[in-house]
């Protein structure tokens, strides 16, 4: 396998302009699949989830999914874009065994959803339009396990095994027009507007939007074009772009390679590229040719789709609210500063802290216990923040605990060590471990006189007006008693011994 | 005569996965150029205000509800497999992956 050359990414953007284009495909989570009544399962047993229609049986007939296309239509609404009044199937023909039919039911001149936009935030506020195409719904194809191959085998020895449980599940495909104007900013951009889509469908929970799982995917082309010329460059377009990660990355790479080809004077070749997470770079697929040639008609089996516009109004009324006005609205209500409630999304938290928010914390408390304490634990646990096991009503009994005065905070995160080891609530933790403030004033009033007595001439400064001297004393007093004092109680104590105004 | 001639015919052969020897691609030429010409006149019937059709019965939305059906065991989706591996089809791989 040859390695391509490429320019540095700040060259590249030197001499050239990159236009994008996105195809999202999304695997909607239906009960069922798309034109069959059998099981839409992620991980059964091969070859389970399917019947006559799901193997393209003979003489078999499929019918339509009503809550596929009314997930198509709510993803088509989300998107901005105008719901067709009427549309129907197409018959896209091609030989590949991941096709027991011979052709993929989809949309061809007719999508469902045409003409949207989605405004994509990049993570310096920046806010770029991306327009979409269209959206249409079509069938995902089966599953193939080439083989053999990698062992280094002879050619004849390879084959694929097929696995047709996830074909005829439900797929969206979300097309943009040609994105121009991102610059050197294309491979940031691409990433913020495949997770704008995710985000989007998993916010409609119309699909799991899981990329590992294949939920979403990503086909990302790429053409250079030098500064100032408006005609399109010729374009890749790479497959297999399964993560936001390496979306950023694939199509950083083109825009380097596709450089390098330009450069050399050779013209870039329109072909599919495959992406490989481990080297990070594309390989050639096939050049595009009349493999192309799908012959696309009207599938005859299926009748149009006729979408009311009573329907899609009553679609449109059950959508949520968008998660990009959402996070707008919560910074506001919550008051943070753009890089607080920057570091809160980014962390995953979100969420959560608008749970304990309801739940009854501040929202400064809220953040404090989530960034403070538990995304750090869940990092080192190697889990999501909201699964590590901290309810909102754990870090709500937890600030209670601290404002009473029954505990302090630094016995306030052993509690929760405690609440994580499974020890029970915080009061019982706090009853179990000993972990009660000393409100007695006795033994703090000794610790007291013992610390003044040790740092004379702070004492002094004290008496003198100098107050905020006092921390040294505190200090002392807190070492005394190994943290168990109310820190607030000792420093009112100090003052009130020196005969000092707080 | 109908704009269809050897190479298209070669060409469709290729597309459909059907080998074709010479002599048959020209026949077919002839042959398919005569189906098309016929099939043409249906157009000289059709007026301009005739839109094109794909579907001639008036029946829109016929839609399933999503509920689960029955489906097949992996021995029965198999049955008529030409070849089998562990529950999945077996088949010749195609290199050009896509």
């Amino acid at each position: 396998m040859s390695v391509d050359a490429t320019l540095s990414f700040e060259e590249a953007m030197e001499k050239y302009d990159p236009v994008l284009g996105f195809e999202v495909h999304v695997e909607l989570n239906t009960k069922t699949k798309m034109f069959s009544s059998a099981p839409n399962v992620f991980g059964d047993e091969p070859n389970t989830n399917v019947n006559e229609v799901d193997l393209g049986m003979p003489g078999v007939l499929p019918v339509v999914n009503k809550t596929a296309v009314e997930s198509s239509i709510k993803i088509g609404l989300a998107l901005n874009c105008k719901i067709a009044e009427s549309c129907r199937f197409a018959r896209k023909n091609y030989f590949y065994p991941d096709t027991p039919k011979n052709f993929q039911t989809s949309q061809y001149d007719e999508p469902i959803a045409y003409d949207g936009y989605l405004d994509i935030e990049l993570e310096d506020g920046t806010v770029f339009r991306v327009e979409i195409e269209r959206a249409h719904m079509e069938e995902d194809a089966g599953k193939l396990t080439h083989m053999g191959g990698a062992a280094g085998r002879i050619q004849g020895a390879d084959y694929s095994l097929v696995d047709y449980n996830r074909s005829g599940v439900p797929l969206v495909e979300i097309v943009t027009k040609p994105i121009e104007g991102a610059g050197s900013r294309a491979p940031e951009l691409a990433k913020a507007y495949v997770a704008a889509v995710r985000e989007i469908v998993k916010n409609l929970g119309v699909s799991d939007a899981k990329m590992e799982r294949g939920n979403v995917r990503c086909d990302a082309n790429v053409s250079l074009r030098p500064h100032g010329r408006e005609r399109f460059g010729i374009r890749s377009e790479t497959k297999n772009v399964n993560s936001l990660r390496a979306v950023e990355h694939a199509v950083r790479y083109e825009i380097q390679r596709h450089a390098a080809v330009l450069d050399s004077g050779e013209p870039v070749i329109q072909e599919t590229r495959h992406w490989h997470e481990d080297t990070r770079s594309t390989t050639s697929g096939r050049p595009k040719s009349d493999a192309d040639d799908y012959r696309y008609f009207p599938e005859p089996d299926l009748v149009p789709v006729v979408a009311s516009r009573e329907w899609v109004e009553e679609l449109r009324a059950t959508l949520p609210e968008p998660p990009a006005e959402r996070r707008k609205r919560l910074k506001e209500a919550w008051g943070y500063s753009d890089l607080e409630f920057r570091d809160v999304v980014n962390a995953g938290v979100m969420d959560s802290i608008e749970e304990t928010i309801a739940a009854g914390a501040s929202a400064d408390v809220a953040r404090k216990w989530w960034m403070g304490e538990i995304v750090g634990r869940a990092k080192v646990a190697d889990v999501d923040p909201s699964e590590l096991g901290v309810t909102p009503q754990v870090i709500v009994e937890l600030n209670k605990l601290v404002e009473d005065g029954k505990i302090n905070n630094k016995m306030a995160t052993q509690v929760l060590d405690g609440v994580l080891a499974g020890e029970g609530t915080p009061e019982e933790i706090v009853e179990k471990r000993g972990l009660a403030v000393v409100s007695d004033d006795g033994p703090l009033l000794e610790a007291i006189d013992a610390a003044l007595a040790a740092q004379p001439d702070v004492a002094e400064k004290i008496r003198g007006g100098k107050v905020q001297a006092i921390g040294a004393i505190v200090g002392g007093v807190m070492k005394a008693t190994r943290g168990q004092a109310d820190a607030g109680r000792v420093r009112e104590l100090i003052l009130e011994k020196l005969g000092v105004e707080g | 005569m109908a704009a269809i001639n050897r190479d298209d015919v070669a060409h469709l052969a290729r597309l459909a996965h059907i080998e074709m020897s010479a002599e048959e691609l020209d026949r077919m030429a002839v042959e398919l150029a005569v189906i098309v010409d016929s099939v043409k006149s249906v157009s000289e019937a059709a007026g301009e205000d005739v839109p094109a059709t794909s579907h001639p019965i008036p029946l829109t939305n016929v839609f399933r509800e999503d509920v689960v059906g029955h489906t097949f065991t992996a021995e029965q989706a198999l049955s008529g497999a030409p070849d089998a591996y562990e529950n999945r089809f077996k088949v010749p791989a195609i290199l050009d992956e896509d």
